[in-house]
């Protein structure tokens, strides 16, 4: 099959999947509605796959015009390029490993049907974002995602105890999102104001084939709205503090919405929007910052949480400030190749929390938690290997592709490379602290907890094992010639992606690399064994919340940043909408439509005086009736 | 058969037209303040009369015996009317034992 | 003695018989004044040479409506009932519907005066009876069938809905 069948193909199936589960689910037994899901995902994967193999130029599939006037037009159309099917790959790859586990790990859950047919409407929402050719169909599949994470977050909103938590979270998540969006709006509308059309070819081919004149200013504006829409999907500051919330949801959610896929889908769109961004170094540094601030504020914040998959959400965010700086210098196909091994390693330690949840019954907290890696040995493994790799250890995938970035970052600005590293670092830290509270010590927990630690089951710990391996070798896409490798990846993006071969390219000698190279390793080891010596030689453990002192309370506390904004703007909009509530609603509205029945039930009292049941009141109004006529025919004629 | 001279040659048609409006009237206003059901039916019988004056009057003034016919016929369905109207007015007086229009008012609404 | 004065006279006995069938206390004497009406519209009648009408009028709205409705009046005993006056405001409110009927409608004619050049004949023959037997038997035969198909329900509806009902033995 040609790729212009395969992509609709390949979009398509997850919809019918999750249509299927949908519709049907509830009467099918568990096991067939998980499969069903599962299998539509591992063929996208396979066809997405065998499309890549076969893509040389980029191509364009329309399916159909959705908007055809004379200002704007709006297609429903696919391009498929390096970075889209890329993107595409890890989409559903990742994703079907987290369905695969998603059918063990749910298998006790009630809502089972619908927990994959929201899955799958997920994964047709962000195929649609990446595979898109113009803004309008990324945008679609941006709200489509906000919704599939809103309706996942919240999940479990009518458990017990935490069912409201989880509806708040979600709402949260939605309307931060929503602030983004806003962003994104405005970017998109400028954008069409100013070039007439939101195709990303023909954009491309309009401003750097083209040479189309245009404002600086206009330029900034729209790559800053840009930005804000990314800051709102990808959890930068100030729109991130979500994030953390979001983990009120299932772990499969949180594996693959919260790290893997939609908050990457701000780092897809600036990449697409590379040569916008090009042209407005203003708003570059502005990411630069932005994303740098947030990296070291969330590794901070990480330091001291206590409940796994806070510190994994934290992580992530961190990760994403990373890769944030990354595209701040330009260094676009490196923030991919980041964002490819973080899906990996992100996923992997998701999952691996996931399990190890499962095995404690439920419990979150690590401080119940200790010397796990006797119970649950594949686990542990996994997630070490996950661990090392986040942590940079080297030559394992996060190695080699934290590594481009921290060379960009060096020959854009010593300052900025030192910083970075020293996110880095932390990130190393509080990685390892997870690690070995979780897996080592002696067991904190109840005894009942302790009767019901188990290894989970294979379909739970194969697409850990596969992660894992992925985790190991993803490096070797992109091996710096130091090495003996050629930059593969980034020869790839560069290849069809519009606009990214005429970045300028790093040129990095081979002796800084490898200096480089060291350092990392250097920082790396002293992490590891800086967190082994306080956390499994002295044996310290968390300690209780009433018993945080001083900067640790600051980061156990996530820098108070929800209390500022609850009360800078929960609080206010909150008072103002009871007030105009009180005001608009019950006072004038209500007071207008009351009135307004009794105004209607007035009259028809008074006409309902006119039927006294005498005939002979009726014969005099009939009579009344004939004078009037005949009146009205006199006075006519 | 005594023929008459028309006696629209002396007088105009506004005199019978005048004449049958007021016996019309006459009718209305006994419908409306008579109690009595059988004088409302009655009083329906004299606006019926009344009708049938004019109609010979303007037969005779236009020399149409159409006019003349239709009056038959009016007869006809009065004579019928009254028939029923008064069998009504019979069954009513079983039920309440009065003819007075007043006390009907079940329709009130 | 000519014609005018005598419609005059005639058309003042008419209003007041007419008057006093409503203005009378009476049932029967209402019914009485309302056969004197109708004998002096009789009379217009003759006045005008419609002969045949003039005596179908007496024989059946004076000979059989009225005693009908004698017949039943005296069957309802009513002849002593005393009806209630109907209150000041409902006369007064008929007295105004009334008048200003009358002068609407009198208004109305004098506006739409028919001239009197569209006449065609003026023998005065039409009131005879073979005139009205030819036109009712040739142009109007099919209302006069279905007239007495009218009388048949009239007399049906009469009976059905004056019968007593039968009383059920229990």
């Amino acid at each position: 099959m040609s790729i212009e069948q395969l992509i609709p193909l390949i979009i398509a199936i997850p919809l019918i999947g999750g249509f299927i589960n949908g519709v049907f689910g509830k009467k099918l037994p568990k096991v067939i509605v998980g499969s069903i899901a599962t299998f539509a995902v591992f063929t996208s994967f396979f066809l997405a796959l065998s499309v890549f193999f076969k893509l040389e130029e980029s191509v364009t599939v329309d399916l159909f015009t959705i908007l055809n006037l004379e200002n704007i037009q709006l297609n429903a159309r696919f391009l498929v390029d390096n970075l889209s099917i890329w993107m595409t790959m890890i989409i559903t790859g990742v994703g079907a490993l987290i369905h695969l586990f998603s059918m063990g790990y749910m298998s006790h859950d009630k809502g089972y049907y619908k927990f994959f047919t929201y899955l799958n409407l997920f994964i047709f929402a962000m195929l649609i974002l990446v595979l898109g050719s113009n803004y309008f169909m990324l945008f679609f599949g941006w709200e489509g995602v906000g919704i599939c994470s809103y309706l996942l977050i919240g999940f479990h909103y009518s458990d017990v105890e935490k069912g409201l938590l989880n509806g708040l979270a979600a709402r949260k998540a939605f309307i931060m999102n929503r602030i983004g969006d806003l962003g994104l709006l405005i970017g998109l509308f400028m954008l069409l104001a100013n070039f007439g059309t939101l195709e990303y070819t023909e954009l491309a081919d309009k401003i750097l084939t083209q040479g189309i004149s245009y404002s600086e200013g206009a330029l900034f504006i729209i790559t800053l709205c840009l930005f804000i829409g990314a800051t709102g999907k990808s959890a930068q500051i100030p729109l991130f503090t979500w994030l953390p919330d979001a983990m009120a949801g299932p772990t499969p959610v949180s594996a693959l919405i919260h790290a893997a896929t939609m908050v990457t889908a701000g780092i897809f769109l600036v990449v697409r929007s590379n040569f916008l961004f090009e042209l407005a170094p203003s708003t570059q540094d502005i990411m630069l910052y932005v994303g740098l601030l947030t990296s070291l504020v969330t590794a901070f914040i990480a330091m001291r949480q206590n409940d796994i998959k806070k510190v994994l959400a934290y992580s992530t965010v961190s990760q994403l400030g990373f890769i944030f700086v990354a595209l701040g210098m330009g260094a676009y196909t490196a923030a991919i190749f980041h964002v490819t091994t973080h899906a990996f390693f992100k996923a992997l330690l998701f999952l691996g929390s996931g399990s190890v949840i499962h095995a404690m019954s439920d419990e979150q907290d690590i401080r119940k938690m200790g010397g796990l890696k006797k119970y649950i040995p594949i686990t542990n493994i996994t997630f070490l290997i996950g661990t090392l790799a986040i942590s940079g250890f080297p030559l394992l995938s996060g190695f080699f592709s934290k590594d481009e970035i921290l060379a960009h970052a060096m020959h854009h600005n010593t300052i900025i490379y030192i910083l970075l590293a020293f996110s880095a670092l932390l990130t190393a830290i509080y990685m390892f602290r997870l690690y070995f509270v979780v897996f080592h010590g002696s067991f904190r927990g109840s005894d009942e907890a302790k009767s019901h630690l188990h290894e989970s089951p294979l379909n739970m710990t194969l697409p850990l094992i596969v992660l894992a391996v992925l985790s190991v070798i993803g490096g070797l896409l992109n091996i710096p010639s130091l090495l003996g490798g050629h930059h593969w990846f980034t020869h790839l993006l560069n290849e069809n992606v519009a606009g990214l071969s005429r970045v300028a390219e790093l040129h990095i000698t081979d002796g800084e690399t490898l200096m480089l190279m060291i350092s990392a390793s250097v920082l790396t080891l002293i992490a590891l064994f800086f967190s082994y010596n306080v956390y499994v030689k002295k044996n310290n453990v968390p300690v209780n919340d009433h018993e945080i002192k001083g900067w640790t309370k600051l980061s156990a506390n996530k820098l108070y940043f929800d209390e500022v904004y609850n009360s800078l703007f929960v609080k206010p909009i909150e008072w103002k909408s009871t007030k105009l509530y009180s005001l608009v609603e019950v006072v004038i509205l209500n007071g207008i439509i009351s009135s307004l029945t009794k105004l209607l039930s007035g009259l028809s009292e008074l006409v309902k005086k006119w039927q006294s049941g005498k005939t002979d009141s009726y014969i005099l109004w009939m009579v009344f009736g004939i004078v009037g006529l005949v009146i009205y025919y006199l006075v006519k004629i | 058969m005594m023929v008459l001279a028309s006696i629209f040659d002396t007088i105009s048609i506004q005199h019978y037209l005048v004449l049958s409006t007021i016996l019309f009237v006459i009718g209305v206003f006994g419908v409306l303040t008579r109690k009595n059901a059988i004088i409302l039916l009655m009083c329906i019988e004299l606006m019926l009369s009344s009708v049938n004056l004019l109609l010979v009057a303007f037969s005779t003034y236009f020399g149409d015996v159409s006019g003349q016919l239709f009056v038959f016929f009016i007869m006809v369905v009065a004579a019928a009317e009254a028939t029923v109207g008064l069998s009504i007015l019979v069954l009513l007086y079983r039920n309440t034992r009065s003819v007075d229009v007043g006390l009907f008012n079940k329709l009130k609404g | 003695m000519n014609i005018e004065t005598v419609f005059w006279i005639l058309g003042a006995l008419t209003i007041g018989s007419a008057l006093m069938v409503i203005l009378s206390t009476h049932p029967v004497r209402s019914i009485l004044y309302l056969i004197l009406t109708f004998f002096m519209i009789s009379a217009n009648y003759i006045l005008m040479n419609a002969q045949f009408i003039a005596i179908v009028n007496i024989i059946v709205y004076a000979g059989a409506i009225m005693v009908l409705f004698l017949f039943v009046l005296m069957m309802l005993n009513l002849s002593q009932s005393n009806e209630p006056k109907s209150p000041v405001k409902m006369v007064a409110a008929a007295v105004i519907a009334g008048g200003s009927l009358l002068v609407v409608l009198v208004a109305a004619m004098r506006d739409s005066f028919v001239s009197a050049s569209n006449i065609v004949s003026t023998t005065n023959q039409q009131g005879l009876v073979e005139n009205l037997g030819k036109e009712l038997f040739t142009t109007y035969v099919l209302p006069f069938e279905i007239s007495s198909v009218l009388f048949i329900s009239a007399i049906v509806g009469a009976v059905v809905l004056a019968k007593r009902e039968k009383q059920i033995i229990d």
